[in-house]
Formats: structure tokens, C-alpha cells, sequence
């Protein structure tokens, strides 16, 4: 079994405060290494992938997150620290993140962690927190631009046994170990006060990301990243992690249907023009 | 662990070229020693479909959970209110769990979380559900990831649902993920379909790989099967005659004041243009590059009475307010008519638009995947076809 209890309401504190409540904080922030083009098309009759040559960057909606983190550690001090799940190459949205400012890195790689799906991802990266040591704030981005769903944070925090918050537009504070925090509901802004150790995602737009600086770059030119494996993590039972610890599965991929009433025509800018307005006018539009 | 073995003896380099030009992840190498998986391997399984010669094995685990799948039945909604309004997404959840529930057999239950609801729950009730749950509490007045969580916690320990769906909206994806931990089972976000099957699994899809490709997802070992449905996907539940639906009060699981997050002040937003209610829009992608271009689009929108749309990348480059985009990482809209102007048609557009009732598309690419999607693709220039039509409409008739 998985060590941990189900509780109703937020789960032992892990984090740090110091005496006063306020001041030092030690963040992580996640990020995610993402393909840099949509560009895959299955082939309708084979159902065999065609891609061009796949480049990959850092998930962007990620470093509204990292600038999130660099702001609250320039105000109150402390650590930010990179924390990626992937393949190898991964490493080098880690770089990107220490050489815009983060002050260590960890990549969880491993074969067996292949072919996770939300839960064991969140699980994953929930194991390589807890080894991370003591945190106030886990910061994520949104969403992905690969998978755009936005559920590994919250499970995390989940994992965790932390309180989360959603779609943050500004971080306002933190004092007596709490943030003050307002996020982007559907219809509304709520303002709230949330206690450290938490997780939070943050809205895109909400700062402007600093680029990775040169300076910096040198500086952090030996700057090591942690590279685990699963026997690196505390829960060493394959059945938690990639494809066995993952609870669904993807049965089969196959390109969107297309509509099967549609008509297509070819012309010069008049004759196009002319369809148009034939039917919208049969569509009662004009 | 599940993964998926080489057999060397059988590798030429050229079977091994070919295996590897078909991973989409570029975890199929080949080196010295022929052909090996990187742990790029997500095992999504198309090496294996185009492994004629038996190169690759896929070694399977067999699942150690067996789940009594008979002993959860029945498909939830996590309904949303807003006050005492329902939000119209938890009327198309429900009408898809109707749906879905009706071959089956299945019971269909709508879960209320919220304080002072029984007017939401009393409208909720002629829509056709078997049973309405509510849990009704001062501390639910406003959205709390953990509280609301705890509510359909318990709700899930004693109903045992076998489906439950919520809305893909800033609430149900903040508590969805977390039921998804708290039960280890799992959870696909915007799906685009849902289907039941006999034994009671959820056939889920929706857009994935980051590409134009749908994947079929099934959640086979674990139950509650979670999914979250964006708005306007599916068609909304119908009104009953009269009130159908029994209530079920809950008692508000322990707790419930202390968990979360305080939530200090609730500020409503400024009505926004909301394309997502909008009847036709027009749609401007990257074909359209310049003032001139927009202009012709606006002109054409003002003659359709139309809101004005637009795909990702035209809110990257500053020329449109992000509350105009449509696709998985803006709105989905589902209008009686779409115009698209200069639109490639990427899966993640697609997503959000390819319910709308009839779809026109201009692009000058044939190869465009929007065509694919449209009942009326013109193929040909933006800035021809446009000035022609107006110009037309211009002659024709004065500009409404």
C-alpha cells in the first residue's frame, strides 16, 4: 500500500516556518519539457504517427511559475528549486530554469516511470518532494501546451496532504506562515489566505518572465542537476510508478474525424465570394 | 514493470531505422548496439503496430488489484451553482449521463455542494436524474479545493458511483485531481466523448500528444472512473414535466471549517465578451497577417452580427484579448455558425469549435486540417474572397 492517511482536512506540516512566521522561504517550482510543435498527424490508414523532427522547450505556462518564485524569494528570501519528470533530455528546460535564476534542480528519469499518467506523474514528482526536504510553497504552472489539463498540481498537493489553489493572478504576501493569494475563478476573484506548506498554480500573464542571463548562465556553468531514479525515492514499489501505477490506459489513437457533409471548392476570390454569400444567404445570416 | 523488449538477433539497420522513425518520442534508438528504448518510452505502443518482423515484445505486468467492478454503478455529475443558478454545464453533464445511463440501466445521481442550494436543487430535480445528493453548509459557500473535495469524498465512500463527471471549469479542475488521488484511480480532463460500456468501463476521448490525434482512454482496474467535460461540449439535459428526481440531505463530513484555505473576499468579474455564448462568431488564425486583413475580418463580422474569435497564436502576438481564444487553452464554443478566416485547423483548435453547428472555413491551403472539420471549406485568398463578398453584401443590400 501507499503510506499515507486520508484525512477531511489538511494533512501534518511538513514545511518551515520560522519564529516570527515570516521570511525565508524554500520553493519548488515544477516544470515540464513539452514538444515545441503540435505538428503529428496520425496517418488515417496505418494509424502510424508522421512527425517532423520533434524539438521540445519548456512548457511556457512554466515560467510564469519559476518568475512567481524568483519574486517571492527576492522579497522574503530563501531557495527556489527546479523539479522536472522526463527523459534525459529534460535536462535542458532544468538548465533553462538554473540559468534564469533557480538555485538547484532535480529530474526524476527513469525507464520505469514511463508511461505515467496523471496519477503516478503526480505521485512521482510528490515522492521526489518529500525527498526534496523541508518547503513552504510548491509552485506550478497552469497547464501544459502537450497535455493541457492542469491535474498534476492539485494531485500533487493531494499526495502531499497540503492545501492547493488554482489559477493564482498575484501572490500578495505571506506572513505568519500564510499566503495571501488571489486566484481566477470562471466568474469571480477570490482572495484567500493559505497555509504553508501549499501548492499553488499560477495564471499566464500574470509577470513578465526574466530570460536566462549569461552572467547567471557562468555562474551556474557547474551547477549540478539530481538526477533520480526510483531507487532514489522512498516508495521503491514498481506498481506506483509509469505504466503499471498508471490507472488508465490509452486503448487506441486515431486521427479526429473529419465531417463527412462537407464540401470544399477551389476558385478565384469572386466564385468564393459567390458561394459564400448563396449560402449564408440560404442560411438566413444576410 | 511494463516495457517493451528488443530482440537484437532480429534487428537489421533497417528495421531499426524504420521502428525508430515511427517514435513519436524519439525513445527508439539506434547505436552500436542496435536498436534500444530510451526512457523517453511512454509506451504508447506504435512501434509494436508497425513491428512486422517481431523486433519488439511488449512484457506486461498483470494487475495486481482486481477490482469488483459490479459492486460501483452508477454515473455522477458534480453539479456547479453559482449562487442558486446552475451553471449550464452541469445540465450537459447531465444529459450525456442520461445518455449514457439509458442502455445501461445505470442509476444517474447529481452531487450539489454549496451553501443555502435548495432553490438550484429544486430546479436540478426536473432534469431527470435518479437522485439528487446535497450537501448544504456555511463553510461551502465559496469554492475550497479540500472542503469541497472531503463532500465528494464521502459522497463516493457511501453512494459508490462507478462515473463521476465534473465540469472541466476552474472548480472541477482543482477538485477533480485530487478525488483522483484520494480513490488512486483515474482521472481524463476535456474529454470530447464519453461512452459506456457493458461492463461498466468508460470509453473517454480526447485530443492528446500534443498533436492532431485523439486518444481512446479507458480507466480498467479502478472505480470511480473520473473524467471532466469542458462546456458546450455535449448537448444539455431537457426539462421534465415535472419535478422527478429525489433529494438526498448529507451530512457535511467532520472538519469541513478547518480544511482549505480561508477564503477572505469574493469579487465578481466585469462582464467579459463571452464568446462561448455567441450564436456565430468569426474566427481569425495566422492566414490573416496584418491591420488590412483584421479590418476585412471585422467588417465581416459586423455584417454577420458576429463576435470575433481567435487561435492561439494571434493572442501570442498581442492582437487579440486571450478571453477571445478558442481550443484547449481558451474557450469552447459551440455556435450555429463559425466562420474561420486564415485557420490551419490544429487538433487543439478543433477541440474547441468542431461541435458548432456548421463551420465555413477560407483558407488558401488545401492541405489544411480545417477542412477536415468544415461543411463549407473555400480554398482560396483571404484577401480576395473577403473584399468580393462585402462588396457583394455592399450591393446587394445596406449593412445591418
Amino acid at each position: 500500500m501507499i503510506e499515507r492517511r486520508i484525512q477531511s482536512g489538511v494533512g501534518p506540516k511538513t514545511g518551515h516556518k520560522n519564529e516570527k512566521g515570516v521570511g525565508c522561504l524554500n520553493i519548488i517550482v515544477c516544470i515540464k519539457q513539452v514538444p515545441s510543435t503540435s505538428n503529428v498527424e496520425v496517418d488515417p490508414v496505418t494509424g502510424v504517427l508522421r512527425r517532423d523532427g520533434i524539438k521540445s522547450k519548456m512548457n511556457p505556462y512554466d515560467l510564469f511559475a519559476l518568475e512567481q518564485a524568483f519574486l517571492l524569494r527576492e522579497q522574503y528570501g530563501g531557495t527556489v528549486a527546479a523539479l522536472s519528470m522526463g527523459p534525459n533530455q529534460a535536462m535542458d528546460v532544468l538548465y533553462e530554469a538554473l540559468y534564469m535564476g533557480a538555485d538547484s534542480a532535480v529530474l526524476a528519469s527513469d525507464r520505469r516511470f514511463a508511461g505515467a499518467d496523471v496519477l503516478a506523474t503526480s505521485y512521482t514528482l510528490a515522492q521526489c518532494v518529500r525527498k526534496m526536504g523541508k518547503y513552504d510553497l510548491i509552485v506550478c504552472g497552469k497547464q501544459t501546451t502537450d497535455g493541457d489539463t492542469g491535474q498534476v498540481g492539485p494531485e500533487m498537493a493531494e499526495w502531499l496532504e497540503i492545501p492547493h489553489a488554482c489559477n493564482a493572478i498575484s501572490i500578495e504576501s505571506f506572513s505568519e506562515g500564510a499566503f495571501t493569494v488571489k486566484v481566477n475563478m470562471d466568474h469571480s476573484i477570490y482572495t484567500l489566505k493559505i497555509e504553508a506548506p501549499c501548492l499553488i498554480t499560477v495564471d499566464k500573464d500574470v509577470n513578465t518572465p526574466r530570460l536566462p542571463s549569461y552572467l547567471r548562465r557562468k555562474r551556474a556553468g557547474n551547477a549540478q542537476i539530481s538526477v533520480w531514479s526510483m531507487d532514489d525515492l522512498a516508495d521503491q514499489a514498481e506498481s506506483h510508478y509509469g505504466l503499471s501505477g498508471s490507472p488508465t490506459q490509452v486503448e487506441r489513437i486515431f486521427p479526429p474525424e473529419a465531417h463527412d457533409d462537407r464540401e470544399c471548392f477551389k476558385g478565384s476570390g469572386e466564385e468564393l465570394a459567390d458561394r459564400l454569400y448563396s449560402l449564408l444567404r440560404q442560411k438566413k445570416r444576410i | 514493470m511494463a516495457h517493451i523488449e528488443v530482440n537484437q538477433k532480429k534487428v537489421t539497420p533497417e528495421i531499426a531505422e524504420r521502428l525508430s522513425s515511427v517514435c513519436p518520442f524519439g525513445a527508439l534508438v539506434v547505436g552500436e548496439k542496435g536498436l534500444s528504448i530510451e526512457s523517453g518510452c511512454r509506451l504508447c505502443g506504435l512501434c509494436l503496430k508497425a513491428d512486422k518482423d517481431g523486433v519488439l515484445t511488449l512484457v506486461k505486468d498483470e494487475p495486481t488489484v482486481e477490482v469488483v467492478k459490479s459492486s460501483s454503478r452508477g454515473i455522477a455529475v458534480l453539479a456547479e451553482c453559482m449562487g442558486n443558478q446552475v451553471h449550464p454545464i452541469t445540465l450537459e453533464l447531465l444529459g450525456k449521463a442520461l445518455e449514457m445511463a439509458a442502455p445501461t440501466g445505470q442509476p444517474v445521481f447529481v452531487v450539489v455542494i454549496g451553501w443555502k442550494v435548495s432553490s438550484a436543487v429544486e430546479s436540478l430535480r426536473c432534469y431527470g436524474a435518479d437522485k439528487i445528493y446535497v450537501y448544504d453548509d456555511r463553510s461551502l459557500e465559496h469554492f475550497e479545493p479540500l472542503r469541497y473535495a472531503s463532500c465528494v469524498e464521502d459522497f463516493v465512500r457511501k453512494v459508490r458511483p462507478s462515473v463521476v463527471m465534473a465540469g472541466a471549469t476552474s472548480m472541477g479542475r482543482s477538485v477533480a485531481p485530487r478525488i483522483a488521488a484520494r480513490f488512486r484511480t483515474g482521472i481524463t480532463a476535456d474529454c470530447t466523448g464519453l461512452a459506456l460500456r457493458e461492463d461498466g468501463d468508460l470509453v473517454q476521448t480526447r485530443p492528446a500528444f500534443g498533436g492532431n490525434i485523439m486518444a481512446q482512454i479507458v480507466t480498467p482496474r479502478t472505480r470511480p472512473q473520473l473524467c471532466t467535460v469542458r462546456y458546450r461540449v455535449f448537448d444539455a439535459a431537457q426539462k421534465r414535466e415535472g419535478p422527478t428526481s429525489q433529494v438526498e440531505v448529507m451530512e457535511e463530513p467532520d472538519g469541513l471549517e478547518k480544511a482549505g484555505a480561508c477564503i477572505l473576499e469574493v469579487l465578481a468579474k466585469p462582464k467579459e465578451p463571452d464568446i462561448s455564448e455567441a450564436e456565430v462568431i468569426v474566427a481569425v488564425g495566422r492566414g490573416v497577417k496584418d491591420e488590412a486583413g483584421l479590418h476585412l475580418v471585422r467588417k465581416l463580422a459586423d455584417i454577420l452580427g458576429a463576435q470575433l474569435a481567435c487561435t492561439r497564436p494571434m493572442v501570442e502576438n498581442g492582437w487579440f484579448d486571450p478571453r477571445r481564444q478558442i481550443g484547449l487553452s481558451g474557450r469552447t464554443v459551440k455556435p450555429k455558425l463559425i466562420i474561420t478566416i486564415g485557420v490551419s485547423g490544429a487538433v487543439q483548435f478543433a477541440a474547441g469549435m468542431d461541435k458548432s453547428e456548421f463551420i465555413i472555413s477560407i483558407n488558401n491551403d488545401p492541405e489544411a486540417s480545417i477542412f477536415n472539420i468544415s461543411h463549407l471549406g473555400l480554398v482560396g485568398d483571404l484577401y480576395e474572397v473577403l473584399p468580393a463578398f462585402i462588396e457583394k453584401v455592399g450591393r446587394e443590400e445596406p449593412v445591418r
